[in-house]
């Protein structure tokens, strides 16, 4: 007997089991508040974290549930939170701490890269960096440019860390689990534009809320989804698109739009990424559309551009196109030109079409 | 047109360079004895002023004296001096061992042995350093063998990191001695959090953070007193001030604080200036603080005012920034002359006893050198596996990795 509840039945179709309708917010929120009730070790922490809940409430109650000791407020000091979270770690403890802002994390970067990412390795084993940071990360809210970066490449680069980008509520609580429960650092980036519904860039509409969608819906308990698992979100045969984070919802939203029978890929899991089913799709569709929020050069788009043309050079029929942020400093007044929105991508994708 | 006058940079100096006679009468040195020892649940500000003198209990004639003496037997201080001579003899080798080529690199704490050797004793099993690259004193005063150190010196098959780390950046959980990183002044913050983590699991173990002079400009130092202070961590905030950060002399780091230690005043953090090259007194000012931590009472800063009497590493050369007479007229002393006078003046020690420790001590030092060897050095004999270089980056290997190893022949 396996010990939960089995989320997905053999078929791979999700079973709809003791479903509650959650938000983003709730579901990372329902994550940590699930993994503390286990786990005495898993301690929460960061800016307004504890008795407030954070800005963006992702840590509500839990200080009340748990006591001051296990969710706490911390200074603001980035390097602190990660410099003592990786303490901690060292110790035995298993922190989830939440950077307010993924722009806020540069101050942590060489404890980050140089001291997470490498304590194990260093080491021998001796000591280990089970951490997690979670940070809301990525455009859309009119925050400018230090409050919609998206600067997962930044850790993607480092050797050592894990670095996983959720799309929607159902596998923001799954991951997280996963990634708490992690032997090794786990850089969680919250698409925070994703928090309240699966926003897909046409910012002149409402949003739906999660409430009405088919991933809205969380189990209360526990279950974890393997980190470094990509999901085909949309099958198709025409063209690959590969993305993750706020950007799934854009390139399906595009793909309805364009009427073009495009396969969507929500990587899930950068680091480790799933290069089977980039290439399994890409070999199949022949064309292939990279999306990301993050800016072009040297992001990383770059990097599945070139494992698709190592893997599927002979079986590409047009040249690999990326729609991304531009090479600029996030705007402000012109968030929508900045931003990839449906419209963009699906310019690429009608571009490779024609190719 | 202006009333004030045009602005002009300030760059600090240090006393003397090259060519210069070395001075020391701007450093201020309290009599042995003549700093009180407080209560450990003083408040800070009641003792301020011991942030600003030195707590000595050795005085020039080798009599332990004042409020901070007699917390060691004869016994304790006898193996006291035989570590602090293990640890030179051991620093002595290895050098000799990277100018022969069996190392890269070295670093050697001629001069600093009584810090980490005497803090060793105030911790206890479970308690955790994060120490600098300096402080290999606190394995040797652990018992830590020898050979293991050799062997992550050479790099060779038996390196207990496989060959990953630069030489003497050890790890031992065991020891109680945090991985050493090379980058500067992480682990400060690092030691606060596993004390937090000990205090959030009601546990009794503390912990010791370790810094030198010139890392403790690195905003990590800063945080790090922001959280222990604020949160009343179990720490001990060691800072080793040997007065040289390679060619860079103290006042650059320290600005127009009268003191490293004064730097905890602001945190609320009792903050202790301590003679780094007395024994006695690093023994007695660290239990005092390891005292504080275990009661719940919170951080002690300790600054330890010591001198760096040789290179910073094997890399660098000290000719070319301070007389080479300096270490002789540093007016602190030599740890290990100290503390042997103290045991001569007790009767318990003599010159014949000392030099005989002394052979036996490099002969036990070439004994752990001939069996590191046989597992090999740098450029020679057995060699950690190019296996090694992959595995341990994850707990389990992620495909990619597993691709590259593959490529590269294993």
């Amino acid at each position: 007997m396996p010990r939960c509840p089995p989320i997905f039945a053999a078929s791979g179709k999700r079973q709809v089991t003791d479903m509650a309708r959650m938000t983003m917010i709730e579901a990372v929120r329902s994550a940590m508040d699930v993994s503390m009730e286990r786990d005495g070790d898993v301690v929460v922490f960061g800016e307004d974290v504890g008795y407030f809940g954070g800005v963006f409430r992702c840590t509500q109650g839990l200080q009340a549930k748990y006591g001051k000791t296990r969710c706490f407020d911390a200074p603001i000091s980035e390097s602190g939170i990660v410099g003592t979270a990786i303490g901690m770690a060292a110790y035995g403890l298993k922190p989830c701490v939440e950077i307010q802002f993924a722009d806020y994390m540069y101050p942590a970067y060489d404890q980050i890269t140089q001291e997470a990412a490498r304590i194990r390795y260093r080491s021998n084993g001796d000591f280990t960096c089970p951490i997690v940071l979670r940070m809301p990360t990525g455009g859309g809210i009119f925050g400018g440019q230090t409050h919609s970066q998206s600067p997962e490449a930044l850790f993607t680069h480092v050797c050592g860390l894990k670095v996983v980008v959720p799309s929607n509520p159902y596998d923001a609580k799954g991951l997280l689990i996963a990634s708490i429960e992690d032997p090794d650092p786990v850089m969680f980036l919250e698409p925070k534009r994703l928090y309240n519904g699966p926003f897909d860039g046409h910012h002149e509409k409402p949003v739906t809320p999660w409430s009405k969608h088919e991933l809205g819906e969380v189990p209360d308990g526990h279950y974890s989804i393997p980190i470094g698992k990509a999901e085909v979100r949309r099958q198709g045969s025409a063209v690959t698109v590969i993305t993750y984070g706020t950007m799934v919802h854009v390139a399906l939203a595009a793909a309805e739009e364009m009427g073009i029978d495009a396969e969507v890929i929500d990587l899930r899991s950068l680091l480790p990424l799933d290069l089977d089913t980039i290439v399994q799709s890409v070999t199949k569709t022949g064309r292939c559309v990279m999306v990301h929020e993050a800016t072009l050069t040297s992001g990383f788009g770059a990097e599945v551009v070139a494992l698709v043309q190592e893997h599927c050079f002979y079986h590409l029929e047009a040249p690999v196109v990326r729609v991304t942020g531009w090479d600029t400093p996030y705007p402000h007044a012109q968030e929508w030109d900045y931003f990839p929105g449906p419209g963009r991508v699906g310019r690429a994708l009608a571009e490779v079409m024609e190719a | 047109m202006t009333e004030f006058p045009l602005l002009s940079l300030h760059v600090p100096e240090p006393a003397v360079r090259p060519g210069g006679q070395p001075d020391f009468s701007n450093v201020k040195i309290a009599k042995a004895g003549a700093v009180p020892r407080p209560e450990v649940d003083v408040a800070s500000e009641e003792i301020r002023d011991l942030a600003y003198s030195i707590i000595r209990v050795l005085n020039r004639d080798g009599e332990a004296v004042g409020p901070w003496a007699g917390l060691l037997s004869d016994e304790e201080l006898l193996t006291g001096l035989r570590n602090m001579m293990k640890l030179r003899a051991f620093d002595a080798r290895m050098l000799m061992a990277q100018r022969q080529g069996k190392t890269s690199f070295y670093m050697q704490h001629l001069g600093e042995e009584a810090v980490s050797c005497a803090f060793r004793k105030a911790l206890r099993k479970g308690d955790m350093n994060f120490p600098t690259y300096r402080q290999a004193g606190l394995l040797i005063a652990d018992d830590y063998p020898m050979v293991e150190m050799m062997n992550q010196i050479f790099s060779n098959e038996s390196d207990p990191l496989r060959g990953r780390q630069l030489p003497i950046m050890y790890s031992s959980k065991e020891h109680g001695f945090f991985t050493i990183s090379g980058n500067l002044a992480t682990q400060y913050v690092q030691a606060v959090g596993w004390a937090m983590a000990s205090a959030i699991k009601n546990d009794t173990k503390i912990a010791a953070a370790w810094i030198g002079d010139g890392s403790t400009a690195e905003s990590d130092f800063h945080s790090a007193l922001v959280f222990a202070s604020t949160y009343k961590a179990p720490v001990i905030l060691n800072i080793v001030n040997n007065q040289w950060a390679i060619s860079t002399f103290q006042g650059i780091a320290r600005g127009g604080s009268g003191t490293f230690a004064a730097r905890g005043l602001g945190f609320g953090i009792p903050a202790l200036r301590v003679d780094g090259n007395d024994y006695l007194a690093v023994y007695a000012v660290s239990r005092w603080a390891a005292e504080r931590a275990r009661r719940n009472l919170g951080p002690t800063l300790i600054e330890y005012v010591t001198y760096r009497v040789g290179a910073h590493s094997t890399s660098d050369d000290p000719s070319a920034y301070r007389p080479k007479t300096e270490s002789e007229a540093w007016p602190l002393g030599d740890p290990v002359l100290r503390l042997k006078k103290h045991l001569i003046v007790k009767g318990v020690w003599s010159e014949e006893r000392h030099v005989q420790a002394e052979a036996e001590i490099l002969d036990e030092v070439i004994q752990a050198q001939k069996q590191a060897e046989v597992h090999g050095t740098l450029h020679a004999g057995g060699k950690p596996s190019v296996r090694d270089i992959f595995e341990g980056v994850y707990a389990e290997m992620p495909a990619h990795i597993r691709r590259q190893r593959q490529k590269a022949g294993y």
